[in-house]
């Protein structure tokens, strides 16, 4: 048997696994519960500059207006309406959660399998991601972000950083696993690359903790971002970032305790939805673990 | 065991020395010149100069790497530029109140998180169940910054149960000042923790209790007490030791935006300052001792993890 | 004839799986006395192991619907005593041995200790005398350097030594009854033969009822003194050993018997039963093993067999074969 039909009916049996594990998801009631969550946040997002009014518009003649009327979440101390605000603020916090999650899960994800594979680089790595993870993911983040600017790409390469050692980590022990079962002597044996064995069966292996481990960190991502926000070190203002807005009604909070109370809501029900996402994903793809029958 | 010790501490040299070239690297990459920030906006360009040939800053950076590291062979961890004192006197002032505030955070998190991550497992897919875990869900969803804003709101200004801010030190007002300046800030950071140990449990036991030696522990007439609380329990420390690590990292993590939040005079607090400061010996000597305190917060688990697990002693 | 030690009587186990309601154990009823060694044959699927776990109610509760049928012992009913008394059974007077040795002890609690629990529980034994004790009972499993061996944990033993640990766990307290379920499939060949010699000496010398279970015809043969066959959650055979292997009635005993090698004889292709075991989720009409009978005839297809008495203290869940039989003698 050549590589190659290994390989093939591999494929076509992971193929099949993917639409049954598609079906499971679809069953499970917390993913779907996470699903619906984001993807409700994701259009509301999407849909923020269909109110028609500007996030940044300062009106102070309507200054601190509790939540009523027109002004669903009420007004801020410029008197700019707090509602769109958080709306164009899901729009900020969901792209950077994404950012963060795709940058190290991709980043994560190579270390990760290059380790596996490569003895030589395994050390040196895990050294380095070791030194990574000495100090605590939000501590990095708060140095490098702060050396980087107050700026929306600095919080992404901040928090990504952060998070690439934990990714790594996953799919290194992942892929030494995988690298363990006998088709991959087999495939060595028929002539494959180094390359090859990497993208085509370390990494599709690794798929599942890592996709479980990417939504985390998408959760995380939003946590930490708006705690980076919180403390000076985020997307600067006038942005309405979620945290920024709490931050600002901070010191309004006797006055105009709803500043503040919205953008939390917010930040925990993606953080919410995030998580339950990932709860799914991993009861489905590690049945052991099942939260329901 | 010491052998053991030993060799994790080998392992642990050359993850260290990365980490400081790290912060160090960190540092000098932060915009903004503290020479200029000593000398003041108006000092001449002269002046600014003298500060900074004084503070060696106008070497070549691996030259002023290897300074460093010279000085701390002798435990010269460097003078912090805004305070005035040393780093290690600086940090040796706030250590009391974040290790009281994770201290006490640590014993509401033990023994909630992990009980409930056992209630949970026992009584798995039933009402129960999904109410502890939605609780978990909700600990590690919130944000606690937030969290503790809201609190503070509600318990300190509406209720006026607790002080709103600021650190009481034991000796200054006795033990219930002390003791009410922290109950808030170790509860909120405490949320995080519990919901992140009673899932990791929760998953760990059930784990334990699928496994055939508890149904021997049952076919000897042994009663659920007893098996849940020995024969499981004692195989489910096993990954909870594991996550220990990493559970005190976000503890730590946790207390940095915490301090901030209730403005207590910790270490957490003392590094924002410091990076925002642009205070590099502050955050550079701080972030060391983090490093350090990582590895042999790390060295002790693995001990610990020895007694918890026969199988891996080093005899 | 007398009184049986434990009788099972119609015992029906049923789990729920992703699939809908399985049956298990269908309406199976047993009877071992006094010191008799019986011996329960079957494929992976036929129920056996259900149904000993359900003797003790070791069954998984979540999944399992409560069984139905009567468990007597002792003049009671053990599928509806109360826990408490279940749990002075258990490990008292009805023990249980499993399969795989490897992951049924204890990881970190020391052979000491779980031996010693047994008798700390049952007999009210103090730590020191119970340790003593455990070391006899290991001398009696004939563990070698058994004063060394209790102290250690149980990743420190090979598989065979391991089972004799959980042989004297379930001897401790000198059970009546002795259920061992596949205690040898997961050992060496030559281990297995030193387990099963220990054993038939251990239920000569305490004078123990023993049930092994097991899909190992040789076994059976080494053990036994009556066997039952199940299939698909039934019993379609029970007979004294010497008979079974002799004149056995049901076709599936002879599709057993048949695909053991034997050594006197060449053949080019071992012999096997054609077909699996059905689904257990699905009814069918008639006899189970239709399907994969050699020997099946219409009225198999239709109707499902009931056991009917094949000789003395025999009996066979195959009319067609019995009448046959009958006719030839």
């Amino acid at each position: 048997m050549t590589e190659a039909t290994v390989l093939a009916s591999g494929e076509a049996i992971a193929a099949r696994r993917r639409f049954r594990v598609l079906r499971k998801l679809l069953h499970h009631r917390s993913f779907m519960v996470g699903f619906i969550i984001v993807l409700a946040m994701v259009l509301a997002a999407m849909l923020a500059p269909m109110t028609g009014v500007d996030p940044n518009a300062m009106r102070v003649r309507f200054r601190f207006r509790p939540p009523q009327d027109a002004y669903w979440f009420g007004t801020d101390q410029f008197g700019r309406d707090l509602f769109t605000r958080t709306l164009y603020g899901a729009q900020l916090s969901l792209w950077i959660g994404l950012s963060v999650a795709v940058l190290s899960g991709v980043i994560g994800a190579a270390i990760g399998v290059l380790s596996a594979q490569f003895r030589p680089l395994d050390s040196p790595l895990m050294r380095i991601m070791d030194a990574l993870m000495a100090a605590p993911a939000i501590l990095l983040a708060i140095g490098l972000g702060a050396a980087l600017g107050p700026q929306t790409h600095s919080v992404i390469i901040a928090l990504a950083v952060a998070y690439i050692p934990r990714t790594a980590r996953i799919v290194r022990a992942s892929a030494l696993v995988t690298r363990e079962l006998e088709f991959i002597e087999a495939a060595r044996v028929s002539g494959a690359s180094n390359l090859r064995i990497m993208f085509k069966h370390l990494l599709p292996n690794a798929t599942g903790p890592l996709l479980v481990q990417s939504t985390f960190v998408f959760a995380y991502a939003i946590l930490a971002e708006a705690a980076l926000s919180f403390l000076g070190i985020g997307p600067p203002p006038p942005a309405p970032s979620w945290g920024n807005i709490i931050a600002e009604g901070r010191s309004f909070a006797v006055q105009a305790w709803w500043i503040m109370l919205f953008p939390g809501f917010a930040i925990s029900l993606a953080a919410l939805g995030m998580n339950l996402l990932g709860d799914g994903l991993r009861d489905v793809l590690d049945p052991r673990l099942k939260v329901e029958s | 065991m010491y052998r053991g010790i030993l060799m994790r501490l080998s392992q642990a040299v050359p993850v260290l020395l990365i980490f400081s070239v790290m912060v160090f690297m960190l540092m000098h990459l932060l915009p903004g010149d503290p020479a200029q920030a000593i000398a003041g906006i108006d000092a001449s360009p002269e002046a600014v100069e003298k500060i900074r040939e004084q503070l060696g800053l106008n070497r070549p950076l691996p030259i002023q790497l290897l300074e460093w590291f010279a000085r701390l062979a002798v435990g010269n961890f460097g003078e912090s530029l805004t305070l005035k004192q040393s780093v290690v006197s600086a940090v040796g002032e706030r250590l009391p109140v974040t290790l009281s505030l994770s201290l006490i955070s640590l014993m509401v998190t033990l023994p909630i998180g992990i009980g409930l991550g056992v209630v949970a497992a026992y009584w798995r897919n039933s009402w129960v169940d999904a109410c502890v875990m939605f609780t978990a869900l909700l600990g590690v969803s919130l944000p606690g910054f937030w969290v503790g804003i809201l609190s503070v709101l509600y318990f300190s200004v509406t209720l006026g149960w607790f002080p709103p801010s600021g650190y009481v030190p034991l000796s200054e007002g006795g033990l219930w000042p002390w003791f009410a300046s922290l109950v808030q800030p170790a509860i909120v950071l405490a949320l995080f923790q519990i919901g992140f140990l009673a899932r990791i449990t929760r998953s760990a036991m059930l784990d334990v209790l699928d496994q055939d030696f508890i149904r021997t522990a049952r076919a000897k007439g042994v009663d659920e007490l007893t098996t849940i609380g020995k024969h499981a329990f004692r195989n489910t420390l096993i990954p909870i030791v594991t996550v220990l690590g990493i559970t005190l990292s976000l503890l730590i993590g946790g207390s940095v935006v915490i301090e901030q939040v209730f403005a207590l005079p910790g270490i957490g607090r003392l590094i924002v300052q410091g990076i925002l400061n642009r205070d590099y010996p502050l955050v550079q000597g701080t972030m060391l001792l983090f490093g350090f305190a990582f590895v042999v917060v790390n060295i002790t688990v693995d001990i610990i993890y020895t007694v918890v697990d026969p199988r891996v002693r080093y005899d | 004839m007398a009184a049986p030690l434990l009788e099972v009587q119609d015992l029906t186990v049923r789990f729920r799986t992703d699939d809908g309601w399985m049956t298990a154990v269908n309406r199976v009823s047993l009877a071992v006395g006094e010191g008799e060694a019986l011996g329960i044959v079957g494929e992976s699927g036929s129920g056996k192991s259900v149904t000993a776990l359900s003797i003790l109610r070791l069954h998984a509760a979540p999944t399992t619907r409560m069984p139905t049928g009567r468990i007597m012992y002792g003049g009671r009913d053990l599928l509806t005593v109360p826990s408490r008394d279940m749990r002075a059974i258990r490990g008292r007077e009805i023990a249980m041995i499993f399969q795989d040795p490897m992951s049924s002890l204890n990881p970190v609690l020391t052979i000491a200790d779980q031996i010693g629990e047994t008798l700390r529980l049952h007999q009210g034994l103090d730590q020191a005398t119970a340790r003593k004790r455990a070391i006899d009972l290991l001398d009696l499993v004939r563990i070698p350097d058994a004063a060394r061996r209790v102290d250690e944990y149980p990743h420190r033993l090979s598989g065979g030594m391991r089972q004799r640990v959980m042989i004297a766990i379930a001897i401790a307290c000198r059970p009546k009854l002795l259920i061992a379920d596949e205690p040898t499939t997961a050992l060496d060949v030559t281990i297995q033969a030193q387990i099963l010699d220990l054993l038939r000496d251990l239920q000569r010398e305490l004078g123990m009822s023993v049930i092994l279970i097991t899909h190992d015809m040789g076994v059976i043969a080494e053990f036994a003194r009556r066997v039952m066959v199940m299939y698909a959650g039934r019993v379609v055979e029970t007979a004294p050993v010497g008979e079974l292997f002799r004149r056995p009635v049901h076709p599936y005993t002879d599709g057993l018997l048949a695909a053991i090698p034997k050594l006197d004889v060449d053949v080019r292709r071992l012999p096997t039963i054609p077909g699996s075991i059905p689904d257990p989720t699905a009814m069918i009409p008639g006899c189970r093993y239709g399907p994969r009978c050699p020997q099946v005839q219409e009225a198999c297809r239709r109707e499902a067999p009931e056991l009917v008495p094949a000789g003395p203290q025999r009996e066979a869940r195959c009319p067609p074969r019995v009448a046959a039989m009958r006719a030839n003698l």
